[in-house]
Protein backbone atom coordinates (compact mmCIF):
# COMPACT_ATOMS: atom_id res chain seq x y z
CA UNK A 1 0.00 0.00 0.00
CA UNK A 2 1.65 3.58 -1.19
CA UNK A 3 2.15 5.74 1.88
CA UNK A 4 0.30 9.14 1.37
CA UNK A 5 3.46 10.94 1.84
CA UNK A 6 5.20 9.27 -1.15
CA UNK A 7 2.37 10.34 -3.66
CA UNK A 8 2.83 13.23 -6.24
CA UNK A 9 0.92 16.40 -5.85
CA UNK A 10 -1.40 15.14 -9.21
CA UNK A 11 -1.86 11.96 -7.62
CA UNK A 12 -2.47 13.56 -4.30
CA UNK A 13 -4.73 16.11 -5.77
CA UNK A 14 -7.11 13.31 -7.21
CA UNK A 15 -7.47 11.88 -4.00
CA UNK A 16 -8.60 13.91 -2.27
CA UNK A 17 -10.99 15.09 -4.38
CA UNK A 18 -12.51 11.25 -4.64
CA UNK A 19 -12.08 11.43 -1.05
CA UNK A 20 -9.77 8.67 -0.72
CA UNK A 21 -8.43 10.34 2.44
CA UNK A 22 -8.39 13.86 4.20
CA UNK A 23 -5.50 16.59 3.58
CA UNK A 24 -5.23 16.09 7.64
CA UNK A 25 -4.09 12.54 6.74
CA UNK A 26 -1.88 13.37 3.61
CA UNK A 27 -0.27 16.11 5.70
CA UNK A 28 0.42 14.06 9.25
CA UNK A 29 1.73 11.25 7.26
CA UNK A 30 4.10 13.99 5.78
CA UNK A 31 4.80 15.38 9.65
CA UNK A 32 5.34 11.21 10.95
CA UNK A 33 8.11 11.27 8.15
CA UNK A 34 9.96 14.22 9.28
CA UNK A 35 9.64 13.14 13.10
CA UNK A 36 10.99 9.69 11.81
CA UNK A 37 14.12 10.82 9.61
CA UNK A 38 14.93 14.52 9.70
CA UNK A 39 17.10 14.05 12.89
CA UNK A 40 19.93 12.35 10.51
CA UNK A 41 18.77 15.06 7.11
CA UNK A 42 18.56 17.64 8.75
CA UNK A 43 16.06 18.95 5.48
CA UNK A 44 13.97 21.64 7.71
CA UNK A 45 15.59 24.10 10.12
CA UNK A 46 11.78 25.19 11.08
CA UNK A 47 8.84 22.45 10.85
CA UNK A 48 5.37 24.33 11.57
CA UNK A 49 2.96 21.08 12.93
CA UNK A 50 0.15 23.04 14.78
CA UNK A 51 -0.42 25.60 12.10
CA UNK A 52 -0.10 22.38 9.43
CA UNK A 53 -2.40 20.26 10.90
CA UNK A 54 -5.15 23.42 11.79
CA UNK A 55 -4.93 24.54 8.22
CA UNK A 56 -4.67 20.92 6.92
CA UNK A 57 -7.92 20.60 9.20
CA UNK A 58 -9.64 23.58 7.83
CA UNK A 59 -9.23 22.45 4.38
CA UNK A 60 -10.44 19.01 5.10
CA UNK A 61 -13.84 21.42 6.05
CA UNK A 62 -14.09 23.82 2.80
CA UNK A 63 -13.48 20.62 1.02
CA UNK A 64 -16.27 18.57 2.41
CA UNK A 65 -19.03 21.77 1.61
CA UNK A 66 -17.36 22.09 -1.68
CA UNK A 67 -15.28 19.78 -3.20
CA UNK A 68 -15.24 21.99 -6.46
CA UNK A 69 -13.20 24.24 -4.81
CA UNK A 70 -10.14 22.05 -5.93
CA UNK A 71 -10.86 23.64 -9.44
CA UNK A 72 -9.43 27.14 -8.67
CA UNK A 73 -7.20 26.37 -5.87
CA UNK A 74 -5.00 23.32 -7.48
CA UNK A 75 -2.71 22.96 -4.47
CA UNK A 76 -5.76 22.89 -2.00
CA UNK A 77 -4.43 20.67 1.30
CA UNK A 78 -1.34 19.78 -0.50
CA UNK A 79 1.79 19.30 2.12
CA UNK A 80 4.77 22.01 1.31
CA UNK A 81 8.21 22.81 1.71
CA UNK A 82 9.32 26.75 1.99
CA UNK A 83 12.76 27.41 1.61
CA UNK A 84 13.92 29.44 4.76
CA UNK A 85 14.79 32.27 2.12
CA UNK A 86 10.88 33.24 1.65
CA UNK A 87 9.20 35.51 4.24
CA UNK A 88 6.51 33.65 5.82
CA UNK A 89 4.17 36.32 7.59
CA UNK A 90 4.78 35.49 11.87
CA UNK A 91 6.87 32.12 10.55
CA UNK A 92 10.59 32.44 11.28
CA UNK A 93 12.80 33.26 8.27
CA UNK A 94 16.53 33.09 8.65
CA UNK A 95 18.19 32.35 5.60
CA UNK A 96 19.86 29.97 7.25
CA UNK A 97 21.89 32.43 8.84
CA UNK A 98 22.67 33.55 12.69
CA UNK A 99 21.86 37.18 11.48
CA UNK A 100 18.35 36.21 11.33
CA UNK A 101 18.26 33.61 13.95
CA UNK A 102 15.09 35.38 15.05
CA UNK A 103 13.73 37.12 12.42
CA UNK A 104 9.68 37.13 12.51
CA UNK A 105 8.71 38.69 8.74
CA UNK A 106 5.63 40.80 9.20
CA UNK A 107 4.67 39.57 5.45
CA UNK A 108 4.32 36.83 2.93
CA UNK A 109 6.82 36.86 -0.39
CA UNK A 110 4.56 36.94 -3.12
CA UNK A 111 5.26 33.63 -3.85
CA UNK A 112 4.44 32.32 -0.69
CA UNK A 113 0.78 34.40 -0.72
CA UNK A 114 -0.02 32.54 -3.93
CA UNK A 115 0.88 29.45 -3.06
CA UNK A 116 -1.68 29.38 -0.03
CA UNK A 117 -4.29 31.00 -1.93
CA UNK A 118 -3.66 28.26 -4.00
CA UNK A 119 -4.73 26.11 -0.77
CA UNK A 120 -1.16 24.83 -0.44
CA UNK A 121 -0.54 23.58 3.25
CA UNK A 122 3.14 24.79 4.71
CA UNK A 123 5.25 22.40 6.63
CA UNK A 124 7.84 24.42 7.51
CA UNK A 125 10.94 26.16 6.52
CA UNK A 126 13.79 24.50 4.93
CA UNK A 127 17.81 24.23 5.05
CA UNK A 128 20.05 26.16 2.57
CA UNK A 129 23.24 27.22 2.55
CA UNK A 130 23.33 30.35 4.54
CA UNK A 131 22.19 33.71 2.40
CA UNK A 132 21.87 30.70 -0.75
CA UNK A 133 26.01 30.97 -0.99
CA UNK A 134 26.65 27.63 -1.75
CA UNK A 135 26.36 24.52 -3.92
CA UNK A 136 26.45 21.47 -1.47
CA UNK A 137 23.90 22.56 1.52
CA UNK A 138 27.47 22.35 3.66
CA UNK A 139 26.81 26.37 4.80
CA UNK A 140 24.09 26.58 6.56
CA UNK A 141 24.60 27.64 9.95
CA UNK A 142 22.10 25.17 11.48
CA UNK A 143 24.10 22.04 10.41
CA UNK A 144 24.54 20.61 6.99
CA UNK A 145 21.52 18.50 4.88
CA UNK A 146 22.47 15.27 3.65
CA UNK A 147 21.16 13.75 0.64
CA UNK A 148 18.83 11.08 1.52
CA UNK A 149 20.27 8.89 -1.45
CA UNK A 150 23.63 8.67 1.22
CA UNK A 151 23.86 10.57 3.97
CA UNK A 152 27.30 10.80 3.30
CA UNK A 153 27.32 12.97 0.09
CA UNK A 154 25.70 16.39 0.15
CA UNK A 155 22.29 17.10 -1.70
CA UNK A 156 23.83 20.29 -3.20
CA UNK A 157 23.05 24.05 -2.77
CA UNK A 158 21.78 26.55 -2.21
CA UNK A 159 17.99 24.82 -2.05
CA UNK A 160 19.43 21.92 0.08
CA UNK A 161 17.02 21.44 2.27
CA UNK A 162 14.07 21.83 -0.13
CA UNK A 163 15.32 19.08 -2.25
CA UNK A 164 16.14 16.69 0.69
CA UNK A 165 12.77 16.76 1.97
CA UNK A 166 11.08 16.29 -1.16
CA UNK A 167 13.32 13.01 -1.97
CA UNK A 168 13.13 11.74 1.08
CA UNK A 169 9.07 12.15 1.26
CA UNK A 170 8.79 14.84 3.94
CA UNK A 171 6.88 16.86 1.35
CA UNK A 172 5.39 16.68 -1.64
CA UNK A 173 7.18 19.57 -3.55
CA UNK A 174 8.93 22.71 -2.26
CA UNK A 175 9.88 25.84 -3.13
CA UNK A 176 13.61 27.05 -3.95
CA UNK A 177 15.77 30.40 -5.77
CA UNK A 178 17.83 29.56 -8.66
CA UNK A 179 21.30 32.27 -8.98
CA UNK A 180 23.82 30.07 -9.73
CA UNK A 181 22.06 26.83 -10.08
CA UNK A 182 21.13 26.47 -6.88
CA UNK A 183 17.95 24.73 -7.72
CA UNK A 184 18.99 22.40 -10.65
CA UNK A 185 21.87 21.16 -8.45
CA UNK A 186 20.18 20.02 -5.61
CA UNK A 187 17.57 18.32 -8.11
CA UNK A 188 20.03 16.62 -10.23
CA UNK A 189 21.76 15.13 -6.97
CA UNK A 190 18.46 14.01 -5.60
CA UNK A 191 16.43 12.72 -8.47
CA UNK A 192 13.73 15.49 -8.58
CA UNK A 193 12.59 17.67 -11.16
CA UNK A 194 13.75 21.23 -10.63
CA UNK A 195 13.00 24.56 -12.47
CA UNK A 196 14.67 27.37 -12.72
CA UNK A 197 12.41 29.70 -14.54
CA UNK A 198 12.79 32.59 -16.80
CA UNK A 199 14.09 35.65 -14.67
CA UNK A 200 11.32 37.47 -13.72
CA UNK A 201 8.67 34.87 -14.44
CA UNK A 202 7.82 34.45 -10.95
CA UNK A 203 8.16 37.53 -8.55
CA UNK A 204 11.21 37.91 -6.27
CA UNK A 205 9.10 39.99 -4.03
CA UNK A 206 9.78 38.97 -0.40
CA UNK A 207 12.62 36.62 -1.09
CA UNK A 208 15.60 37.43 0.59
CA UNK A 209 17.34 38.68 -2.09
CA UNK A 210 21.03 37.17 -3.52
CA UNK A 211 21.97 38.87 -6.60
CA UNK A 212 19.28 40.57 -7.83
CA UNK A 213 19.60 40.31 -11.63
CA UNK A 214 20.12 36.58 -11.10
CA UNK A 215 17.91 35.39 -8.18
CA UNK A 216 15.07 33.17 -10.49
CA UNK A 217 12.60 31.68 -8.11
CA UNK A 218 11.29 28.42 -8.67
CA UNK A 219 10.64 25.04 -7.35
CA UNK A 220 11.35 20.81 -6.86
CA UNK A 221 8.83 18.35 -7.62
CA UNK A 222 8.87 14.63 -7.74
CA UNK A 223 8.07 14.87 -11.83
CA UNK A 224 7.24 17.37 -14.73
CA UNK A 225 3.11 17.48 -14.00
CA UNK A 226 3.65 18.72 -10.63
CA UNK A 227 6.15 21.26 -11.61
CA UNK A 228 4.18 22.50 -14.78
CA UNK A 229 1.04 22.80 -11.58
CA UNK A 230 3.27 24.58 -9.27
CA UNK A 231 4.49 26.83 -11.72
CA UNK A 232 0.82 28.18 -12.92
CA UNK A 233 0.42 28.57 -9.64
CA UNK A 234 3.55 31.08 -9.04
CA UNK A 235 4.25 32.34 -11.71
CA UNK A 236 3.08 36.15 -13.26
CA UNK A 237 3.36 39.82 -13.07
CA UNK A 238 3.31 41.02 -9.35
CA UNK A 239 3.08 44.84 -8.84
CA UNK A 240 5.53 44.45 -6.03
CA UNK A 241 8.39 43.21 -8.29
CA UNK A 242 8.96 45.73 -11.10
CA UNK A 243 10.89 42.98 -13.00
CA UNK A 244 8.27 40.43 -13.44
CA UNK A 245 7.47 41.28 -17.43
CA UNK A 246 3.16 41.30 -17.97
CA UNK A 247 4.02 37.81 -20.12
CA UNK A 248 0.78 35.59 -20.19
CA UNK A 249 0.97 32.73 -18.08
CA UNK A 250 -0.54 29.89 -20.15
CA UNK A 251 -1.55 26.08 -18.60
CA UNK A 252 1.46 24.45 -18.52
CA UNK A 253 -0.09 21.07 -17.61
CA UNK A 254 -2.42 21.65 -21.06
CA UNK A 255 0.18 20.54 -24.08
CA UNK A 256 2.11 18.31 -21.59
CA UNK A 257 1.95 14.90 -23.60
CA UNK A 258 2.84 16.79 -27.37
CA UNK A 259 6.03 14.67 -28.12
CA UNK A 260 9.29 15.72 -29.21
CA UNK A 261 9.05 14.98 -32.72
CA UNK A 262 11.39 16.97 -35.09
CA UNK A 263 12.07 18.98 -32.68
CA UNK A 264 15.65 20.17 -32.54
CA UNK A 265 17.56 19.98 -29.59
CA UNK A 266 21.33 21.51 -29.17
CA UNK A 267 24.06 20.12 -27.55
CA UNK A 268 26.61 22.24 -26.78
CA UNK A 269 29.70 21.30 -27.81
CA UNK A 270 32.10 23.15 -25.19
CA UNK A 271 30.03 21.94 -22.08
CA UNK A 272 31.13 18.13 -23.06
CA UNK A 273 34.86 19.31 -24.00
CA UNK A 274 35.41 21.08 -20.29
CA UNK A 275 36.58 19.30 -17.25
CA UNK A 276 33.68 16.50 -16.95
CA UNK A 277 33.37 13.44 -15.20
CA UNK A 278 33.63 10.63 -17.64
CA UNK A 279 30.19 8.55 -15.89
CA UNK A 280 28.03 12.05 -16.05
CA UNK A 281 29.49 12.65 -19.65
CA UNK A 282 28.11 9.24 -20.45
CA UNK A 283 25.06 9.58 -18.62
CA UNK A 284 24.43 12.94 -20.67
CA UNK A 285 25.14 10.57 -23.95
CA UNK A 286 22.57 8.27 -23.11
CA UNK A 287 19.48 10.97 -22.34
CA UNK A 288 20.82 12.68 -25.63
CA UNK A 289 20.18 9.01 -27.44
CA UNK A 290 16.74 8.34 -25.78
CA UNK A 291 15.29 12.02 -26.98
CA UNK A 292 16.85 10.92 -30.64
CA UNK A 293 14.58 7.89 -30.47
CA UNK A 294 12.01 9.60 -29.05
CA UNK A 295 11.96 11.94 -32.62
CA UNK A 296 14.29 14.80 -31.95
CA UNK A 297 16.98 15.93 -34.07
CA UNK A 298 20.34 16.06 -32.20
CA UNK A 299 22.35 19.18 -33.06
CA UNK A 300 25.64 20.15 -32.11
CA UNK A 301 25.92 23.58 -31.44
CA UNK A 302 28.38 26.34 -29.98
CA UNK A 303 28.33 28.59 -26.89
CA UNK A 304 31.46 30.02 -27.30
CA UNK A 305 31.94 32.53 -23.90
CA UNK A 306 31.51 29.14 -22.07
CA UNK A 307 34.81 29.54 -20.42
CA UNK A 308 34.12 32.51 -19.29
CA UNK A 309 30.93 32.25 -17.70
CA UNK A 310 32.41 31.27 -13.89
CA UNK A 311 34.27 33.85 -13.88
CA UNK A 312 31.67 36.55 -14.90
CA UNK A 313 29.10 35.06 -12.63
CA UNK A 314 31.64 35.14 -9.41
CA UNK A 315 32.22 38.59 -10.39
CA UNK A 316 28.78 39.87 -10.69
CA UNK A 317 27.40 37.99 -7.94
CA UNK A 318 29.28 38.64 -5.15
CA UNK A 319 28.57 42.76 -6.60
CA UNK A 320 25.41 42.27 -6.13
CA UNK A 321 25.18 40.03 -2.81
CA UNK A 322 27.67 42.60 -1.41
CA UNK A 323 25.05 45.26 -2.39
CA UNK A 324 22.42 43.55 -0.91
CA UNK A 325 23.44 42.40 2.40
CA UNK A 326 24.25 46.11 3.25
CA UNK A 327 20.85 46.17 4.74
CA UNK A 328 22.22 43.54 7.38
CA UNK A 329 22.66 45.98 10.10
CA UNK A 330 21.00 45.00 13.51
CA UNK A 331 19.24 48.26 13.38
CA UNK A 332 15.66 47.22 12.46
CA UNK A 333 16.12 43.47 12.61
CA UNK A 334 18.36 40.67 13.38
CA UNK A 335 21.80 40.41 14.88
CA UNK A 336 24.88 42.75 13.91
CA UNK A 337 27.28 42.00 10.79
CA UNK A 338 30.02 39.97 12.96
CA UNK A 339 27.59 37.20 13.26
CA UNK A 340 27.99 36.98 9.45
CA UNK A 341 29.90 33.54 8.78
CA UNK A 342 32.89 32.90 6.68
CA UNK A 343 31.24 32.71 3.05
CA UNK A 344 29.05 35.50 3.40
CA UNK A 345 31.73 37.59 4.78
CA UNK A 346 33.96 36.78 1.55
CA UNK A 347 31.48 37.07 -0.73
CA UNK A 348 31.29 40.66 0.53
CA UNK A 349 34.29 41.34 0.50
CA UNK A 350 34.88 39.79 -2.74
CA UNK A 351 31.75 42.15 -3.80
CA UNK A 352 32.87 45.59 -2.51
CA UNK A 353 36.30 45.15 -3.96
CA UNK A 354 34.92 44.76 -7.72
CA UNK A 355 32.59 47.68 -6.94
CA UNK A 356 35.37 49.93 -5.51
CA UNK A 357 36.59 53.22 -7.06
CA UNK A 358 39.49 52.34 -9.13
CA UNK A 359 38.45 48.54 -9.63
CA UNK A 360 34.78 48.85 -11.40
CA UNK A 361 35.61 49.31 -14.90
CA UNK A 362 38.21 46.42 -14.76
CA UNK A 363 35.95 43.85 -12.83
CA UNK A 364 32.12 44.36 -12.66
CA UNK A 365 32.03 46.59 -16.10
CA UNK A 366 33.93 44.21 -18.04
CA UNK A 367 32.17 41.45 -16.15
CA UNK A 368 28.73 43.01 -17.56
CA UNK A 369 30.37 43.32 -21.02
CA UNK A 370 30.99 39.38 -21.04
CA UNK A 371 27.41 38.93 -20.06
CA UNK A 372 26.09 40.37 -22.92
CA UNK A 373 28.29 38.01 -25.16
CA UNK A 374 26.71 34.94 -23.30
CA UNK A 375 23.39 36.56 -23.95
CA UNK A 376 24.79 36.49 -27.34
CA UNK A 377 25.84 32.94 -27.50
CA UNK A 378 22.33 31.80 -26.48
CA UNK A 379 20.26 34.28 -28.80
CA UNK A 380 22.28 32.59 -32.04
CA UNK A 381 22.10 28.84 -30.80
CA UNK A 382 17.94 29.80 -30.39
CA UNK A 383 18.26 30.38 -34.12
CA UNK A 384 19.54 26.61 -34.50
CA UNK A 385 17.44 24.60 -32.41
CA UNK A 386 14.47 25.07 -30.07
CA UNK A 387 16.30 23.73 -26.56
CA UNK A 388 19.55 23.02 -25.48
CA UNK A 389 20.61 19.72 -23.21
CA UNK A 390 23.44 19.96 -21.49
CA UNK A 391 24.54 18.24 -18.00
CA UNK A 392 23.94 19.85 -14.85
CA UNK A 393 26.99 19.19 -12.84
CA UNK A 394 30.62 18.61 -13.71
CA UNK A 395 30.36 15.65 -11.15
CA UNK A 396 28.26 12.87 -9.12
CA UNK A 397 27.39 13.98 -5.92
CA UNK A 398 29.99 14.70 -3.96
CA UNK A 399 31.01 13.59 0.00
CA UNK A 400 30.25 15.84 2.65
CA UNK A 401 33.40 17.74 3.64
CA UNK A 402 35.00 17.43 -0.10
CA UNK A 403 34.75 20.67 -1.52
CA UNK A 404 33.88 22.92 1.57
CA UNK A 405 37.66 23.95 2.29
CA UNK A 406 38.47 24.95 -1.00
CA UNK A 407 35.79 27.72 -1.96
CA UNK A 408 37.20 28.06 -5.80
CA UNK A 409 37.04 24.07 -6.27
CA UNK A 410 33.64 24.21 -4.45
CA UNK A 411 32.72 27.77 -7.01
CA UNK A 412 34.09 24.99 -10.29
CA UNK A 413 30.33 22.91 -9.30
CA UNK A 414 28.29 25.91 -10.62
CA UNK A 415 30.21 25.78 -14.25
CA UNK A 416 27.48 24.43 -16.30
CA UNK A 417 24.50 26.03 -14.46
CA UNK A 418 25.14 29.98 -14.19
CA UNK A 419 25.11 30.51 -17.94
CA UNK A 420 21.32 30.38 -17.56
CA UNK A 421 21.45 32.82 -14.43
CA UNK A 422 23.49 35.11 -16.85
CA UNK A 423 21.29 35.15 -19.78
CA UNK A 424 17.94 35.40 -17.87
CA UNK A 425 16.81 32.04 -19.64
CA UNK A 426 15.22 29.24 -18.05
CA UNK A 427 16.48 25.74 -17.19
CA UNK A 428 14.82 22.65 -16.04
CA UNK A 429 16.35 19.57 -14.73
CA UNK A 430 15.41 16.17 -15.07
CA UNK A 431 16.50 12.66 -13.58
CA UNK A 432 18.55 11.08 -15.76
CA UNK A 433 19.91 8.12 -13.96
CA UNK A 434 22.35 6.67 -11.56
CA UNK A 435 25.88 6.74 -10.85
CA UNK A 436 27.26 4.35 -7.80
CA UNK A 437 23.59 4.56 -6.32
CA UNK A 438 23.66 8.47 -6.42
CA UNK A 439 21.31 10.55 -8.75
CA UNK A 440 22.35 12.23 -11.73
CA UNK A 441 20.31 14.90 -13.89
CA UNK A 442 20.37 16.75 -17.13
CA UNK A 443 19.13 19.87 -17.73
CA UNK A 444 17.13 21.48 -20.45
CA UNK A 445 17.57 24.89 -21.30
CA UNK A 446 15.65 27.26 -23.84
CA UNK A 447 14.83 31.01 -24.45
CA UNK A 448 13.49 33.21 -22.52
CA UNK A 449 9.36 32.52 -21.59
CA UNK A 450 9.84 28.71 -22.99
CA UNK A 451 9.01 26.87 -19.92
CA UNK A 452 6.09 25.21 -21.95
CA UNK A 453 8.48 23.39 -24.40
CA UNK A 454 10.82 22.88 -21.54
CA UNK A 455 8.13 21.11 -19.75
CA UNK A 456 7.36 18.79 -23.00
CA UNK A 457 10.97 17.54 -23.47
CA UNK A 458 11.01 16.81 -20.22
CA UNK A 459 7.79 15.17 -19.97
CA UNK A 460 8.55 13.06 -23.11
CA UNK A 461 11.71 11.74 -21.31
CA UNK A 462 10.33 10.69 -18.21
CA UNK A 463 7.41 8.86 -19.89
CA UNK A 464 10.25 6.57 -21.94
CA UNK A 465 12.78 6.41 -18.38
CA UNK A 466 10.64 6.16 -14.85
CA UNK A 467 14.14 7.68 -12.65
CA UNK A 468 11.95 9.46 -10.83
CA UNK A 469 9.76 6.79 -9.34
CA UNK A 470 12.78 5.03 -7.64
CA UNK A 471 13.00 6.21 -3.98
CA UNK A 472 15.64 6.45 -1.21
CA UNK A 473 15.83 3.78 1.61
CA UNK A 474 16.09 5.65 4.41
CA UNK B 1 50.80 29.61 -3.65
CA UNK B 2 48.66 32.08 -5.74
CA UNK B 3 50.33 35.36 -6.39
CA UNK B 4 49.32 37.56 -3.17
CA UNK B 5 47.45 40.21 -5.55
CA UNK B 6 45.71 41.92 -2.61
CA UNK B 7 47.83 43.75 0.04
CA UNK B 8 46.72 43.41 3.32
CA UNK B 9 46.13 47.48 3.24
CA UNK B 10 43.59 46.77 0.32
CA UNK B 11 41.37 43.81 2.77
CA UNK B 12 41.45 46.37 5.70
CA UNK B 13 40.28 49.17 3.43
CA UNK B 14 37.35 46.91 1.79
CA UNK B 15 36.60 45.28 4.94
CA UNK B 16 35.79 49.23 6.57
CA UNK B 17 33.84 49.75 2.94
CA UNK B 18 31.69 46.95 3.74
CA UNK B 19 30.73 47.40 7.48
CA UNK B 20 32.67 44.32 8.34
CA UNK B 21 35.25 43.77 11.76
CA UNK B 22 37.63 41.34 10.59
CA UNK B 23 40.26 39.64 12.90
CA UNK B 24 44.07 38.95 12.33
CA UNK B 25 43.04 35.62 11.14
CA UNK B 26 40.31 36.33 9.05
CA UNK B 27 42.19 39.05 7.38
CA UNK B 28 45.29 36.73 6.14
CA UNK B 29 42.74 33.95 5.36
CA UNK B 30 40.61 36.43 2.88
CA UNK B 31 43.53 37.63 1.67
CA UNK B 32 44.79 34.73 0.28
CA UNK B 33 41.40 33.43 -1.11
CA UNK B 34 40.04 36.51 -2.46
CA UNK B 35 43.72 36.76 -4.35
CA UNK B 36 43.12 33.42 -5.93
CA UNK B 37 39.60 34.00 -6.87
CA UNK B 38 40.43 37.28 -8.42
CA UNK B 39 43.77 35.30 -10.46
CA UNK B 40 40.95 33.09 -11.49
CA UNK B 41 38.66 36.13 -13.02
CA UNK B 42 42.01 37.53 -14.61
CA UNK B 43 40.41 35.10 -17.69
CA UNK B 44 38.38 37.86 -18.43
CA UNK B 45 41.11 40.17 -19.69
CA UNK B 46 41.65 37.73 -22.81
CA UNK B 47 38.33 39.15 -24.30
CA UNK B 48 38.68 42.39 -26.63
CA UNK B 49 35.38 43.66 -25.37
CA UNK B 50 35.49 47.10 -26.83
CA UNK B 51 32.64 48.82 -27.75
CA UNK B 52 29.97 45.72 -26.05
CA UNK B 53 27.11 47.31 -23.90
CA UNK B 54 26.89 45.78 -20.85
CA UNK B 55 24.55 43.54 -19.66
CA UNK B 56 23.06 44.96 -16.10
CA UNK B 57 19.66 43.46 -16.18
CA UNK B 58 17.82 41.00 -18.91
CA UNK B 59 14.36 41.25 -18.69
CA UNK B 60 14.07 45.00 -21.42
CA UNK B 61 11.86 46.54 -19.17
CA UNK B 62 12.32 50.27 -18.82
CA UNK B 63 9.80 53.09 -16.45
CA UNK B 64 8.05 51.01 -15.03
CA UNK B 65 5.02 52.66 -13.11
CA UNK B 66 2.64 52.11 -11.06
CA UNK B 67 -0.27 54.36 -10.36
CA UNK B 68 -0.07 56.97 -7.87
CA UNK B 69 -2.47 55.88 -5.04
CA UNK B 70 -2.31 55.42 -2.00
CA UNK B 71 -2.59 51.89 -0.28
CA UNK B 72 -2.07 49.94 2.85
CA UNK B 73 1.16 49.34 4.35
CA UNK B 74 2.76 47.89 7.24
CA UNK B 75 1.76 49.38 10.75
CA UNK B 76 4.32 51.39 12.90
CA UNK B 77 4.05 48.49 15.40
CA UNK B 78 4.51 45.71 12.43
CA UNK B 79 7.90 47.58 11.62
CA UNK B 80 9.08 47.92 14.85
CA UNK B 81 8.70 44.46 16.02
CA UNK B 82 11.50 43.34 14.52
CA UNK B 83 13.94 44.65 17.31
CA UNK B 84 13.88 45.70 20.92
CA UNK B 85 15.86 48.90 20.77
CA UNK B 86 13.20 51.49 20.24
CA UNK B 87 11.49 54.18 22.57
CA UNK B 88 8.79 55.94 21.35
CA UNK B 89 7.75 54.61 18.29
CA UNK B 90 11.31 55.13 16.77
CA UNK B 91 14.05 53.13 15.84
CA UNK B 92 17.08 53.54 18.74
CA UNK B 93 20.75 53.71 16.57
CA UNK B 94 24.38 54.65 18.41
CA UNK B 95 24.98 58.61 18.05
CA UNK B 96 26.49 59.53 14.76
CA UNK B 97 27.34 63.27 16.40
CA UNK B 98 29.02 64.09 19.40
Amino acid sequence: MIKLNQLTVKEAQEGLKKKKFSSLELTKTCLKQIIKHDKKINAYISVCEKEALQQAEETDRKLSHNPQLITNHPLLGIPIAIKDIFCTKGVKTTAASKVLKDYHPVYDATAVRRLKEAGAVVLGKTNLDAWAHGSSGENSDFGATKNPWDLRFVPGGSSSGSAAAVSAKMALAATGTDTGGSIRLPASFCNLVGLKPTYGRVSRYGVIAMASSLDSIGHFAQDVTDSALILKVTAGKDYQDATTPAVKVPDYTRNLKKGIKNLKIGIPKEYIRQGIDKEVKNKVAEAVKKLEKLGAEIIEISLPHTQYALAVYYIIQPAEVSSNLARYDGIRYGFPRNKFTDEAKRRIMLGTFTLSSGYYEAYYLKAMQVRTLIKKDFEKAFRKVKVIVAPVSPTPPFKIGEKIDDPLKMYLSDVFTVTANLAGIPGLSIPAGFIDKLPVGIQIIGPQFSEELLFQVGYAYEQATDWQKKKPSL
Amino acid sequence: MAKQRLKETQVKHVALLANLKLNRREINKFRQQLSEILNYVDILNKLDTKGVEPTSQVTGLENVFRDDRTTPSLSQKETLSGTKKKTNNFFKVKAIFE
